[in-house]
C-alpha cells in the first residue's frame, strides 16, 4: 500500500515535469522544423541555380507576377502624384533658376515656365518617347515603372506596368527619352521585369559614336549617383576620348538590344598593363534613381492593349 | 481561427512587400530601401516565439523570392528570413520586450539577415560585387531598418499580440 503510494505520487511527480517539459517546448523551436525550412531553402536555391533561364521555379515566378504584379501597377500609381511632387517643385525650381539667368535677354522663358505644371511636364515627357521613337525609327510601347527591386537583393531589376497582353515579350529593348534602360527578362499579362544595364550581370554591346569602335559594357550593380558602366573595347589598340558618346551597336534580330540605342558618355579612361586593354568608365544618360516612364522597343504594327508609338510618331 | 491567424500574417508580409517594392524606390537611398518583410519576420518573432517566425521567414522569403521585380537566385531571401527569425525569436523573454530591446535586435536582425543574403551570393556568384559594396549596403539597411522600426514594430507586434491563440481562448 505504501509502496503503491509512492509509486503513484513519483507518477504525478513525473507527469508534472512532462508537463512543464511540453509548456517549454512551446517556447523552444522544434529542431526538426527549422531543418525542414533549411533544407527547404537549399533545394529552392538549388533547383534555380542548376535550372539557370528555364528553371523549374519560373511557372512560380510567373504565378506570384501574375497576382502581385497588378497589385504593384496599383500602388505606384496611388502615390504617383505624391511621389511626383518633388520632381515637379525641383523642375520648377530648376526652371525659375534659368529665369533669373535669362530674365534680362529673353522674357519669353519666364511666360514658358509661368504656364509649366505637373500634367505639363508628363506631356513633355510622352513627347520625348515620341520624338525617341521617331529618331530612332523603332515603334515603342509606352509603360511606367511600378516597382523597383531593393538594392539589398543586389541586382538591379525594375518592374513596369505592361506585359504580354501589351505586346511585350522577352529580351525586347527597353528605353527611356534620354537612352538605354535595359531588356526585358519576364513578362506576366499585366506587368514585365526588366533588368536595368546597370545591373552587375548585364551586358550590352556597344559602340563610341566617333571612332566607330566595338566593345561591351558591364554594370556595376550599383544605382543612384555612382552608377556607371564599364567598358572593355574588343580592339585593343584604340583608346576612346573623354565624353564620347556610347550607343548600343545591336543584337541580330533586334534582340536584346537593338542598334543605335544612346547608353551613355564616356568619363574617364584607364588601362591596365597585364590585360592589354583599355577599359573606360561610362556614365548612362538615364538617371536610374528616378525611372517613370519607359518605351519598350516592339516590331512595328504589334496588337497592343494600349496605344504604340510608331515609328514616325504616330499612335496606333 | 489558425487560417485566419495564417491569411492576416499572410496578408502583412504581402503588404509589407509591395510598399518595400513600389513605394519606398521613391524615397531609397542608392536604391537601398527599408526591408520591411524583415520587420514584419523580426516582430512576429518577438512576440510569437522563433517557432513561428521562421516558418514566416520561410513564406515571407520565398515571396520576395519570387515575387516581379526579383532576379536573384530563389530560396536565399528565403534563408535569410528563416535564420532572422529563428535567431530574433530565441531573445524573446516572457516579458513584453523594452523598446531599446526591440531596436536592437532588429538592427542585429536586420545585418545577419542581408548578410546572409549577400554571403549567398557570394557563394553562388549571383552578384559580381566586391565586399565593400555589399558592406556599404547592409549598413545603410541597418540605418533604414531602424529609422522604420518605431512606425513599423509596434503594429506589427501589436497584431501578432491580438492574434496569439492564448489570448483568444483566454
Amino acid at each position: 500500500m505504501a509502496g503503491l503510494n509512492r509509486f503513484d505520487k513519483r507518477n504525478r511527480h513525473e507527469r508534472r515535469w512532462r508537463g512543464e517539459d511540453r509548456l517549454d517546448d512551446r517556447n523552444r523551436p522544434s529542431r526538426a522544423l527549422l531543418v525542414a525550412l533549411l533544407l527547404g531553402c537549399l533545394t529552392l536555391i538549388t533547383l534555380d541555380y542548376r535550372g539557370g533561364s528555364d528553371s523549374p521555379l519560373e511557372p512560380a515566378r510567373r504565378t506570384v507576377g501574375e497576382v502581385l504584379g497588378p497589385v504593384e501597377a496599383g500602388v505606384a500609381t496611388a502615390v504617383r502624384p505624391f511621389t511626383a511632387v518633388p520632381d515637379f517643385v525641383r523642375s520648377r525650381n530648376a526652371l525659375q533658376n534659368d529665369i533669373a539667368e535669362l530674365r534680362a535677354e529673353n522674357s519669353q522663358l519666364r511666360g514658358a515656365a509661368a504656364t509649366s505644371s505637373y500634367d505639363r511636364n508628363r506631356l513633355e515627357e510622352f513627347d520625348g518617347l515620341t520624338a525617341a521613337a521617331e529618331a530612332l525609327q523603332y515603334a515603342l510601347v509606352p509603360a511606367r515603372v511600378v516597382g523597383l527591386g531593393p538594392s539589398q537583393s543586389f541586382s538591379r531589376t525594375a518592374t513596369i506596368d505592361a506585359g504580354s497582353d501589351a505586346g511585350i515579350r522577352p529580351d525586347m529593348t527597353v528605353l527611356n527619352n534620354d537612352g538605354l534602360v535595359g531588356r526585358v527578362l519576364r513578362v506576366t499579362r499585366s506587368t514585365a521585369t526588366v533588368l536595368l544595364v546597370v545591373d552587375g550581370e548585364s551586358v550590352v554591346g556597344g559602340r563610341v559614336g566617333e571612332s566607330m569602335d566595338l566593345g561591351f559594357l558591364h554594370g556595376r550593380g550599383i544605382l543612384g549617383a555612382q552608377g556607371r558602366l564599364d567598358l572593355e573595347l574588343v580592339d585593343d589598340s584604340v583608346v576612346p576620348d573623354k565624353d564620347d558618346s556610347v550607343v548600343t551597336w545591336g543584337s541580330e534580330s533586334g534582340a536584346p538590344y537593338v542598334k543605335g540605342i544612346p547608353v551613355g558618355r564616356v568619363t574617364s579612361v584607364f588601362s591596365s598593363v597585364r590585360e592589354t586593354t583599355h577599359h573606360a568608365v561610362i556614365e548612362p544618360y538615364v538617371d536610374f534613381g528616378s525611372l517613370d516612364l519607359i518605351g519598350v522597343v516592339v516590331p512595328s504594327g504589334t496588337r497592343s492593349d494600349r496605344a504604340v508609338i510608331e515609328a514616325d510618331g504616330s499612335l496606333q | 481561427m489558425s487560417v485566419f491567424r495564417a491569411l492576416a500574417a499572410g496578408l502583412a508580409v504581402g503588404l509589407a512587400l509591395v510598399l518595400q517594392v513600389s513605394l519606398f524606390p521613391h524615397l531609397a537611398w542608392h536604391g537601398i530601401v527599408p526591408n520591411l518583410c524583415l520587420l514584419v519576420v523580426v516582430g512576429a518573432a518577438l512576440t510569437r516565439g522563433p517557432q513561428f517566425a521562421a516558418v514566416l521567414g520561410f513564406t515571407a522569403g520565398v515571396l520576395l523570392d519570387l515575387a516581379p521585380p526579383a532576379d536573384h537566385v530563389a530560396g536565399r531571401w528565403a534563408l535569410a528570413l528563416v535564420i532572422v527569425g529563428y535567431l530574433a525569436g530565441r531573445v524573446r523573454q516572457d516579458v513584453r520586450p523594452t523598446a531599446i530591446a526591440v531596436v536592437v535586435t532588429v538592427a542585429a536582425s536586420s545585418f545577419v539577415g542581408t548578410s546572409v543574403f549577400a554571403l549567398s551570393g557570394l557563394l553562388l556568384r549571383d552578384p559580381a560585387l566586391s565586399v565593400p559594396d555589399l558592406l556599404q549596403v547592409i549598413l545603410v539597411a541597418v540605418v533604414w531598418d531602424i529609422v522604420l522600426t518605431p512606425f513599423v514594430l509596434p503594429l506589427v507586434m501589436r497584431m501578432f499580440h491580438r492574434l496569439q491563440p492564448a489570448r483568444a481562448t483566454a
